[in-house]
């Protein structure tokens, strides 16, 4: 169970063939833990995300690595259980003294690794889309938050199919917190919640839900259902004729349903995304090209394997400029609110005081043949939430994970 | 109020077929046999994957759940004959070679098929009936398992083979002496009760999502229908299915899925509390 997989890339071999030369050639190579589900319920959406990490450590490597020091990869597999993620944090940490951290696909394994990583103060990247909220300066979040992909999305929604929405969601904070999100951000507009069902992970049989939401016939459906369980329930709404418009934060270019359920079932699902593989820009084609001559078999590069790829060149663009690997000098090195990376999607810049990244978010939908449309650009998108409520980490530390139901004390 | 009254029934079918097809293999093998078999869940999903592949090679879907079921059933009895056979009489060694069994094929189907599976679609479509439309599949999921109970049936009470089977489960010694090939019977119980678990994959493949570790979805329900029916299919299985289905789709109706699950569950502590024999005990007693 306690599988290690040593991965050094391509620089295995170089650097085995450096160590024995020149001091200068000789520095320690800079250590990475790395924290990814492929096995387990979350293995699909998982895989991708070693895969970006693996692509981006080896495009390091090739180009010299960081300060001169070469990357070297230690993956385990923590199968989503939340036990093993702290178990494994630990042996990261303080086994191999990894010089960060980066990984965790649910907001439950998230939480379950931050406090670890706060009393070994070290440093974290997380690299999901999550429901936001989290002010610790021992993490950086590369993923989209609500204020990107939900003010976006839902006031969109509700001017384009109409204000009565049903709610299912799972049962566990993600889905509690993104649901809480839909409502501050949808009631101002009016919005009545005509039915709103928390669903326990791992259910799969959905024929109660289905007539609850005929029975309240909404104009549209927030998804936040999470795991491939809990996905039967597209195909069995289709089944049971249920024709609406759907809005979720985490399906096509997170869970790409529409790789793998028959055409027809995604119909009519609306996502803001900060990054989906159809992208037609130049940089995301190349992008594209590069990973899948990488790695041909992959079913979808998603949005949450294509963050592992920037965390990484965020990295880079951090302790380059810091000169160190140091969380302090680090902290330093983001504190002008000016360092970024030139991304696939556009440039993405690290926001000092929340430690989240600004995203170009565009609205994609899935038509009945399971092809993507983008139906909006909404440009570069701040994380402007946290420093709004009154997070900022370049003052204080408080850890914590604020939402619009928790917010800090002025 | 017809629509309310179908949507009523409905409810109650779809769930009575889920708890009777993913129990009816289980309760043979465990309920009858004995053998706490971890490894349910992954011959539901062999039936699964078979009924998959099959399909998407190009047969029509009845022939690929046949193909499902069957595969099921054959590597059941390999099983048995391999790896049950020697641990009858040591059960709590056959609880760790099946679990062992379960994370094995997990974690070989991840690694040999990959993390997702392309998914069939429903067929048949929907129908409607006053304010609600229905997915007519589900309807032939409720008559499949009321086939199965009459299969079932048939086979245990009314073939020569379900009565040696029922007398080598009472009493293995005997029915040897009586010349009954005690081993044979093992192997074809067996069969039965994976290939049924593989028919239940094979018909719930069209309605879910595809992945290694889909059977863990099938596992709760079938081990609480079991254990509440207790040895018996029919006098067991079956009644166990009709009280749990009442329950849960009442609860999942006025209070939601997060009550439905947690009173089933609480709804089961209580009646193993009152009938440590499940309902099998209960009926045979007032029966006899």
């Amino acid at each position: 169970m306690n599988r290690r997989d040593l991965l050094l890339g391509t620089a295995g071999a170089s650097l085995a063939a450096a160590l024995p030369r020149t001091g200068q050639a000789a520095d320690p190579p800079i250590k990475i833990g790395l924290l990814e589900d492929i096995s387990g319920d979350l293995a699909s959406i998982g895989l991708p995300k070693l895969h970006g990490t693996q692509m981006a450590v080896d495009e390091v490597n090739a180009t010299g690595g960081i300060l001169g020091r070469k990357l070297e990869l230690i993956h385990l597999d923590p199968q989503g259980d939340n036990a093993r993620y702290q178990e494994f944090t630990r042996r990261l940490l303080q086994r191999d003294k990894v010089d960060v951290l980066i990984g965790g696909i649910t907001s439950a394994s998230r939480e379950a690794v931050r406090p670890i990583v706060g009393r070994q103060n070290a440093f974290y990247i997380y690299t999901n889309q999550y429901e936001g909220g989290v002010c610790d300066a021992n993490m950086l979040s590369v993923g989209a938050v609500p204020e990107q992909q939900l003010s976006t999305l839902l006031p969109w929604m509700v001017e384009r199919f109409g204000k009565r929405v049903y709610t299912v969601a799972a049962d566990y904070n993600f889905g509690h917190l993104s649901s809480a999100w839909g409502k501050s951000i949808m009631k101002p507009l009016g919005v009545e919640f005509v039915g709103e069902e928390f669903i326990p992970l791992g259910v799969s049989q959905f024929a109660q839900t289905i007539q609850n939401i005929q029975r309240a016939k909404p104009d549209w459906l927030y998804m936040l259902d999470v795991g491939a369980a809990q996905s039967s329930f597209y195909e069995q709404k289709n089944a049971a004729g249920v024709r609406l418009p759907m809005a979720s934060p985490v399906k096509i270019m997170l869970g790409f349903e529409h790789k793998r359920f028959p055409a027809g079932v995604m119909k009519d699902m609306y996502a803001a995304a900060n990054w989906f593989e159809e992208l037609d820009t130049p940089e995301a084609k190349a992008f594209v090209a590069r990973w899948r001559a990488k790695y041909p078999d992959e079913v979808y590069i998603n949005d949450m394997g294509y963050n592992a790829w920037v965390a990484i060149m965020l990295y880079k663009q951090l302790a380059e400029k810091a000169k160190s690997t140091k969380l302090a000098d680090l902290r330093g090195a983001m504190a002008d609110g000016t360092l970024g990376v030139d991304a696939p999607e556009g440039r993405i810049v690290i926001d000092p005081k929340s430690q989240h990244c600004s995203h170009r978010m565009r609205l994609i939908s899935v038509d009945g043949e399971n092809k993507i449309k983008i139906e909006k650009d909404f440009g570069d998108i701040q994380p402007f939430w946290l420093s709004q409520v009154g997070c900022n980490l370049l003052q204080s530390n408080p850890r914590e994970q604020y939402t619009p139901d928790n917010l800090p004390r002025r | 109020m017809l629509g309310n009254l179908f949507a009523g029934f409905y409810q109650f079918a779809d769930v009575f077929a889920f708890l009777v097809l993913s129990a009816a293999g289980l309760a043979i093998i465990f309920g009858m046999m004995g053998v706490i078999n971890m490894a349910h869940g992954e011959f539901v999903m062999c039936g699964v994957y078979v009924t998959a592949a099959s399909y998407h090679a190009g047969l029509p879907l009845p022939l690929a759940q046949a193909c499902g079921t069957a595969v099921a059933f054959l590597i059941g009895m390999v099983l048995e004959a391999v790896v049950i056979r020697p641990l009858y009489t040591r059960p709590l060694d056959s609880l760790l070679v099946t679990w062992g069994l379960s994370l094995v094929v997990t974690q070989g189907t991840l690694v040999l098929v990959g993390s997702t599976f392309p998914g069939i679609g429903t067929p048949l479509g929907g129908f409607r009936v006053g304010d609600y439309t229905f997915s007519a599949y589900r309807m032939v999921l409720f008559a499949a398992a009321i086939g199965v109970l009459g299969f079932v049936w048939f086979l245990f009470l009314r073939t020569r083979f379900g009565i040696q089977a029922r007398a080598v489960m009472q009493n293995p010694g005997m029915a040897q002496a009586l010349g009954v090939r005690r081993n044979r019977v093992y192997a074809l119980s067996f069969g039965v009760g994976a290939g049924l678990a593989g028919f239940c994959g094979a018909l719930y493949a069209p309605t879910m999502s595809l992945i290694p570790t889909m059977g863990s979805s099938f596992i709760v329900e079938s081990f609480v229908t079991v254990v509440v029916g207790g040895s018996s299919v029919l006098l067991g299985t079956a009644p166990a299915a009709v009280a749990l289905a009442v329950i849960r789709t009442g609860l999942n109706a006025w209070y939601g899925q997060i009550i439905g699950q947690i009173g089933l569950l609480v709804a089961v502590i209580l009646i193993i509390r009152v009938l440590p024999d499940g309902f099998t005990g209960w009926l045979t007693r007032r029966t006899a």
